[in-house]
């Protein structure tokens, strides 16, 4: 339980549908696809998968070359989501640069693609010699938290947690528990990643990538369908403006939604394949952190990534957790698997679900697979009252975190 | 290459690595004030003119003491003029 509330004042997002909240949003309610088919991927021997979810409208030079040039992609998207989500909160120097607001912001590793680009130029010669002064800040596991601080002049804490696919669930957790503590009034909080090779690369050499629908890219990934085949990597960065209650209501801030529930759980036994019993437990945590019931829960946002073991894993969990009455669908289908930043653009989705009373279904969703029909999966996009909703992150490495997300009242 | 070509060349790599405007560098400007580099930016200079002539320059006392584009013409020039003498 936080000793203070929490309340989220700011969203920001880069996602396949481009930058903003309401350019994610309007994609997500027309059923659209961010995953395209990827050429690059065919030159790469032992690579099966050719298709990804690529961020769109995203200007680097937006940001003065001072801190772009210690920036990769992913801290590029973060640092653009970020300044959108601090100025959608209406924050200025004041409160960025007054010590009371912090960074909590993790991606899955440093830059990939930065990585890539001195390993090959070392080992051409074996030479250090052409190596950029400003390649470790590209780098270095906090990356995007420091850029993200640099650029807006934050001198509170800074966290970079690093969970995979549960990094951003994680950095909103934390955040929450950092302001519910009174360590901090505002945390800039989410996620970040980069679409690399790699990333794809380690999910098909584990044939857990997508294989099947190279020529229909929009078709896949196919959360709890029969017919799914596996993930399809994305890339972007989703990030929330956490801010204590006390502050929001001073400020007169517009309160978009409360932060009431968070948990996470490691599963040791196994690092690679979720366990249903954890997942459930994990859930149960961050309800009994929130204090509420299962049946106060009216939607379930899953991580679901449309992996045979995944999706039938954490619907095994639903059901034991929610029965068959509570919708649940993931937002993969349309954005792909955005890793460190798949928590928070989810969840920045959900707050707009909670506003708008708008449940988004599963896209791809034809033909549920028996084995995850335990739960609800609403079809069409559906009008519905919507206070406390459920979001949740697994990660390879073994690590499960829920959050619970309510209406502010 | 000639002298003039040099300059050039220094000029075009810098403005591409700083994105500074090619028509505002003249010998003048300064490395600091005008162009607002710093110590990061110095390092990746080195660097710059290193990949461009194909020497190395690092180690080179001079190198500290250049403060203005012109200073950087006349160090490459009379670098080049020096390997190419040796």
């Amino acid at each position: 339980m936080l000793l203070r509330r929490v309340v989220i004042t700011g969203v920001g997002v880069v996602s396949p549908f481009g930058r903003g909240i309401e350019s994610l949003m309007d994609g997500l309610l027309a059923g659209k696809s961010g995953v395209v088919r990827v050429p690059a991927l065919a030159e790469i021997t032992g690579m099966r998968t050719r298709v990804a979810a690529l961020a769109t409208g995203v200007d680097p030079m937006e940001i003065p070359r001072k801190f772009r040039r210690s920036m990769s992609n992913m801290s590029v998207f973060a640092t653009l989501a970020s300044q959108d989500a601090t100025a959608m909160a209406g924050l200025g120097a004041e409160q960025l640069a007054g010590g009371r607001l912090g960074v909590s912001l993790g991606s899955t590793t440093g830059s990939p693609q930065t990585l890539e680009e001195f390993f090959r130029d070392f080992g051409a010669d074996n030479s250090l010699e052409r190596m950029k002064s400003t390649l470790f800040f590209h780098i270095m596991n906090h990356s995007c938290a420091s850029n993200v601080a640099q650029v807006l002049g934050v001198t509170g804490r800074i966290l970079a947690p690093a969970a995979a696919c549960s990094t951003s669930c994680h950095a909103v957790g934390y955040a929450a528990e950092m302001i519910g503590l009174g360590k901090q009034d505002f945390m800039v909080c989410g996620g970040a990643d980069e679409f690399h090779p790699l990333t794809s690369g380690t999910f098909d050499i584990m044939n857990a990538a997508s294989l099947a629908f190279n020529d229909s890219p929009t078709s896949t990934p196919r959360p709890f369908d029969r017919d799914r085949d596996g993930i399809v990597c994305g890339e972007g960065s989703g990030i929330l403006l956490l801010e204590s209650l006390e502050s929001a209501l001073e400020r007169g801030a517009e309160i978009l939604a409360e932060i009431t529930g968070f948990a996470t759980n490691s599963d040791p036994g196994s690092i690679a394949n979720p366990n249903a019993s954890c997942i459930a437990d994990c859930m149960r945590q961050a309800l009994a952190d929130a204090e509420l019931e299962p049946s106060q829960v009216d939607y379930v946002n899953a991580h679901a990534t449309a992996t045979e073991q995944g999706d039938i894993a954490e619907c095994t969990a639903i059901a034991s957790v929610f029965g068959n009455g509570t919708p649940t669908s993931s937002l993969k289908g349309h954005l792909g698997h955005a890793m460190a930043a798949s928590g928070t653009l989810e969840l920045a989705a959900c707050i707009e679900m909670l506003r708008r009373g708008l449940l988004i279904p599963t896209l791809n969703l034809d033909h549920v697979d028996p084995r995850c029909a335990g739960v609800l999966h609403p079809t069409g996009v559906q009008e519905r009252q919507l206070n406390t909703i459920i979001k949740n992150n697994f990660a390879l490495g073994g690590v499960n975190s829920s959050i619970i997300l309510r209406r502010y009242q | 290459m000639t002298d003039q070509e040099t300059v050039a060349l220094i000029n075009s790599s810098l403005a591409e690595e700083f994105e500074f405007d090619l028509a505002a560098m003249t010998p003048e400007t300064t490395l600091f004030e005008d162009m607002g580099l710093d110590s990061l930016d110095v390092v990746d200079l080195v660097i710059v003119l290193e990949t461009a002539f194909g020497m190395k320059i690092r180690e080179e006392e001079a190198i500290r003491k250049i403060r203005t584009l012109g200073d950087i013409h006349t160090f490459v020039i009379e670098k080049k003029r020096s390997t190419v003498g040796a």
